[in-house]
């Protein structure tokens, strides 16, 4: 890893780690050492690197929660904001707990888009209604309850593999 | 002497206590009411839809009793809710419930 500029450049040895590491957070270094061909040691070093950096955010598991038991509605908000208010909406909305993830968008005009999990659909509106209608600059919200997932994987190999 | 009832009933809400217009689960239509003048003129305006939305989910009789204050309109408007009023019928009579309302609301605290 090389920083130019303030602008983390990985190698590619830095690539095969994180794509290791993707496939599996909960591998020795040992183990990952040996699935590239280095010493542990290094992987120990780059790991280290990359966590100080930013570029791994953090180690999490990703829950099937359906298998858990725990029953939940996922919604996808599509907000349609005053576009003076949108950075502050946007904001607001990722101190929720609720909300899982938040995007903008430029199509026709400035969007948010926001992944939301609650307990029932009572509880998504209630969620929305509180919580996120009341946000200044929030104009307007569409939202569509997922109704069946065909693919939850949160991993990007594809865009890993694609930087050589 | 102004009545304090009626005042209450009469008040701006903040914006997080406002009523939020919606027409199925999440789909806001971005009106909203902060009073009972403003819930009586958007009973005019809104999407009928909307207004079956929260009527049989029981939101209005449920925010004008806990956030207004007023329980005789939650019970009128409960009482609609029974009769399975819908569309423009819908529409009409709330409108006239709440309008009722907020005239008796204010000519008791012009007393």
């Amino acid at each position: 890893m090389k920083i130019k500029d303030q602008t983390v450049i990985l190698d590619d040895l830095d690539l095969r780690i994180l794509k290791s590491l993707q496939e599996n957070s909960k591998q020795t270094y040992t183990e990952i050492g040996h699935s590239i061909g280095v010493a542990h040691s290094t992987v120990y070093d780059r790991i280290g690197k990359m966590e100080e950096q930013g570029i791994i955010k953090k180690y999490t598991a990703l829950l099937d929660l359906d298998k858990a038991g725990l029953k939940n509605v996922t919604a996808i908000m599509t907000i349609f904001t005053d576009p003076k208010e949108s950075e502050n909406v946007a904001e607001r909305l990722s101190e929720l707990k609720e909300v899982l993830e938040v995007m903008t968008s430029l199509s026709e005009e400035l969007l948010i888009i926001a992944k939301v999990i609650a307990k029932n659909q009572d509880d998504l509106h209630s969620f929305i209604a509180k919580s996120v209608a009341p946000l200044p600059g929030v104009l307007r919200i569409r939202t569509s309850i997922v109704t069946r997932k065909y693919k939850e994987d949160g991993m990007n190999h594809f865009l890993i593999s694609k930087q050589d | 002497m102004r009545d304090s009832r009626a005042s209450r009933i009469l008040r701006k809400l903040p914006r997080e206590k406002a009523f939020y217009f919606f027409t199925s689960i999440g789909n806001y239509t971005g009106e909203k009411a902060a009073s009972l003048k403003e819930f009586v003129e958007k009973t005019r305006e809104v999407n009928v839809q909307s207004l079956e939305f929260h009527l049989h989910r029981g939101d209005f009789e449920r925010w004008t009793a806990e956030t207004l204050e007023d329980n005789k309109l939650a019970d009128q408007i409960g009482r609609l809710k029974r009769l399975g009023t819908s569309g423009e019928s819908l529409r009409d009579q709330l409108h006239l419930i709440a309008s009722k309302r907020y005239e008796e609301q204010k000519a008791d605290y012009s007393v």
